[in-house]
């Protein structure tokens, strides 16, 4: 059965917000180990302000590139209400990893649509479990708000089938052959990511909402 | 360790056939960029051994291709669904001289409509035009079926359709790729009038030529390896299945026996009566439209299909398992946790685009009919400006406006027509349409939004851009020189900057009243390419800003309403006031917001405050 063997993630967020490279350099990382990789994009006019969601499926053997609803292992939200759109896809009490940022589209601006008021507790009231903080506070603190996708990867680091240090070698690969300069930068909001999505594990089990 | 290999490359559907085009000694390729199928071309620019272009529409690229074919080299084509439309003029004369050089038309269907104003079947061209279709289900598929569809070509001197969906398109998956093979031009192009030059008589000729194609075509899709068996051990369903849906199907149902379709045009009817045999039942899994399903009950072989299976839409697992369920008489997989009801987030305009102007303006004027056309400028239909009424096919703006203008009723007896489309869009199929109405004397202002790109693509240059594919030169047009050339009179042109909008609102409104075709044409890049130079962000000031709402009109993304208050006019009536905020990290300073603002509260921002996210 291809299906146990195999490990779901799904990437979520804003085009723009470097969904698709994130999940490319994990799709790296999972080649680098051997593994049979899928990835696939929802991202309909995503660089018009739509969603972006990310589907990476890799293991001995993949057949569908698509992750099916109520089987991911991870889900990685690039943005607060997004986390909530995609939650179901999760397997039943999966984990989400959320950036607490939240990009407000103009439909929200123009008062058609309300902003769910508190995405993490609606996601935790489904049963998920989730771990979330500033990705965008911490990329900014940085220097750049474009290392938001690194420091997500970074709190991704421990939640994968694989060790911490094979990511960090995909992102260190893909930025020396690109941006040599930037090495150093991300390896630090990798660091970062992972400290922080620590903490937010830590802050959970002590505190509710 | 598959990865040290440098031959295995994680390459997306597109990406494999690019490679495959290059590696089989292809000479010229040529498209009209459209979602799913874009990246195809883009990856055979970056190859010096072949010649290609973007065209100014599927047709001409088709034709670019189908003359290398002609002339012994080998051709490639790339479009999606609906190029072929455009293309199929040239395509169903194509099938009667056919080509001596190898050529693919590779066709990308967007099924699940990521990006496309419908949803059509490509198979169907295989069908129309009698050329075989080959069906790929993966990165790894799309490569090797590309190589051998150039050498079927050349074999049988037919066009092989490649057809595609955006689940191979865009999929990446590891592929194992070769080297490049220079392949000899056939010979040069041989005068053969009988053959080339499609007069009735001489088309007429050729016809029983293609009916004795079709005969070999179906001999050899019955043979074909790429038809192949699968058998399984559950025998109580057994799957036809082509393309994404044949790895959906063996996702699903591991242990079932499927008969796989990767040459799927002819049908290979007798392989899959023999395989009928050895299942209980039959179950067609096709995207988008029952074809083979149809064609193998007219051939008396009982199946499902289209009566279990959505006819819209991907047939992921998450479909065809239930239904499939269904027909077994199991019960249906677990029940699923339903979606969060969570805001639309649908595609927007990009911060400071210079369609905003043109839309806010056109929001403002009342008693217009605007026929809109396909681009970016097609979300000028959306919030907040709601300002397109229709949107058929891309040129299409033309012609329905002179309709809407020639066939008004009483009702619209005053209502002014205006068109709107894009450079690239205008000059793919707009250009005839306009001629039309000049010709016809309709009484339509056109607005002619050149960005000097195919925008909603991703920026690919056009003849409006001053550069080609490479990004190397090329000659500009001058759109307002071309349009005098179809003969709208000079008086009745103009060229005007989409972010003075003052000066946009008066060339609308006096040309509206003029009751003769005038073209606007507004002439700043798309913010998305290298020609946009970015100004210094504006900020709001709090204590300035009445919460008006003005600034939201003009529907820029950066654009944030922070504070909701309720207030009463003198008049009584109570009023929502949206005080706002602009995302200073994101601002490109095109000033549009500033221009309707009373109060004058946004000003350019004070540059030692650090740059501002808003976050509710």
């Amino acid at each position: 059965m291809p299906e146990s063997n195999v490990t779901n993630i799904l990437v979520v967020g804003i085009g723009g917000q470097g969904v698709m490279t994130a999940t490319e350099i994990l799709a790296e990382a999972a080649i680098a180990l051997g593994h049979d990789v899928k990835k696939t994009e929802v991202a309909g006019m995503a660089q018009r302000g739509g969603v972006v969601s990310s589907h990476l499926r890799f293991g001995p053997k993949v057949l569908s590139p698509q992750i099916m609803p109520g089987t991911a292992d991870l889900l990685v939200a690039f943005e607060a209400a997004e986390g909530l759109r995609w939650c179901h896809y999760l397997k039943p009490g999966g984990l989400v990893l959320m950036n607490t940022a939240q990009i407000v589209p103009p439909v929200v601006d123009l008062g058609l649509y309300d902003y769910p008021p508190d995405p993490i507790a609606e996601i935790r009231a489904k049963g998920y479990r989730i771990h979330a903080f500033d990705a965008m506070k911490i990329a900014l603190e940085l220097g750049d708000v474009r290392l938001g996708n690194t420091v997500m990867l970074g709190a991704m680091a421990d939640h994968l089938p694989f060790p911490a240090d094979v990511l960090l070698e995909a992102i260190v690969k893909r930025f020396r052959a690109r941006k040599p300069q930037m090495v150093e930068l991300n390896q630090k909001a990798f660091e970062a990511g992972r400290t922080a999505e620590k903490a937010a594990a830590h802050a959970k089990e002590t505190e509710t909402a | 360790m598959p990865a040290s290999n440098p031959s295995r490359l994680f390459l997306s559907g597109n990406e494999a056939v690019a490679r495959a085009v290059w590696e089989s000694g292809c000479k010229v390729a040529a498209a009209y960029p459209g979602t799913p199928s874009t990246e195809m071309l883009e990856v055979i620019s970056t190859y010096p051994e072949i010649y290609s272009e973007w065209s100014v529409n599927e047709k001409v690229a088709l034709e670019v291709a189908i003359g290398a074919a002609f002339a012994g080299s080998r051709a490639f084509c790339a479009m999606k669904h609906v190029g072929m439309n455009v293309a199929s003029d040239a395509l169903m004369t194509l099938t009667l001289t056919g080509v001596i050089g190898g050529l693919v038309i590779a066709i990308a269907d967007d099924v699940g409509l990521s990006s496309s104003q419908n949803e059509q079947d490509s198979r169907f061209w295989g069908r129309f035009a009698h050329l075989p279709v080959f069906e790929p289900a993966d990165s790894q598929e799309a490569y090797e079926m590309t190589k051998l569809a150039f050498d079927f070509s050349e074999q049988h001197q037919v066009p092989v359709i490649l057809r595609m969906t955006t689940r191979i398109n865009h999929v990446k998956g590891l592929v194992s790729v070769g080297t490049r093979a220079e392949h000899p031009n056939l010979g040069g192009f041989k005068k053969d009038p009988a053959r080339w030059v499609m007069t009735p008589a001489g088309a007429g000729r050729r016809i029983p030529l293609m009916f004795e194609r079709d005969v070999a075509l179906a001999a050899a899709a019955e043979v074909s390896p790429l038809n192949s068996v699968e058998s399984g051990r559950d025998r109580r369903v057994g799957f036809v299945a082509s393309g994404p849906t044949y790895m959906h199907v063996k996702e699903s149902f591991p242990d079932a026996p499927v008969l796989k379709l990767g040459f799927s045009c002819p049908v290979p009817v007798e392989k899959i009566r023999t395989f009928a045999a050895t299942v209980d039942k039959l179950i067609v899994v096709e995207e988008v439209e029952p074809l083979v399903e149809k064609e193998l009950k007219a051939a008396g072989i009982a199946c499902h299909g289209k009566d279990l299976l959505p006819k819209q839409g991907e047939l992921a697992p998450n479909v065809l398992r239930p239904a499939i369920a269904k027909l077994l008489g199991e019960p249906a997989p677990e029940h699923l946790a339903p979606p969060a009801p969570v805001f639309p987030r649908p595609p927007t305009m990009c911060v400071a685009c210079p369609h905003l102007g043109v839309y806010y303006t056109l929001s403002q004027i009342k008693n217009i009919t605007i026929s809109g056309d396909i681009g970016c400028y097609t979300l000028g239909a959306g919030h907040p400006w709601n300002a397109l009424d229709t949107t058929i096919s891309m040129g299409a703006s033309m012609g329905i406006a002179l309709g809407l203008d020639k066939g008004r009723g009483e009702a619209d007896k005053d209502k002014r027509i205006l068109a709107v489309i894009g450079d690239s869009t205008f000059l793919h199929m707009g250009m005839q349409g306009l001629l039309d109405i000049v010709y016809n004397r309709g009484n339509v202002t056109v607005l002619l939004l050149d960005n000097r790109a195919v925008g909603m693509t991703g920026g690919q240059p056009d003849p409006g851009s001053g550069r080609d594919i490479h990004g190397e030169p090329a000659p500009r047009v001058d759109f307002a020189k071309l349009v005098e050339a179809l003969g709208v009179k000079k008086e009745r042109i103009h060229v005007v900057d989409p972010y003075q909008l003052p000066v946009l609102f008066k060339a609308i409104r006096e040309e509206i009243k003029i009751p003769e075709v005038s073209v606007i044409i507004t002439d700043q890049p798309c913010v998305l390419i290298d020609d946009y130079k970015k100004q210094k962000p504006y900020e709001v000031l709090d204590a300035k800003c009445t919460g008006c709402g003005n600034c939201i009109e003009v529907g820029c993304p950066a654009i944030h309403v922070v504070r909701r208050e309720k207030a009463i006019k003198p008049s009584g009536k109570e009023v929502e006031l949206q005080f706002v905020r602009i995302e200073t990290s994101v601002c490109t300073g095109c000033g549009l917001c500033v221009q309707p603002c009373a109060p004058d509260a946004i000003v350019p921002a004070d540059p030692s405050k650090p740059i501002r996210l808003v976050k509710h």
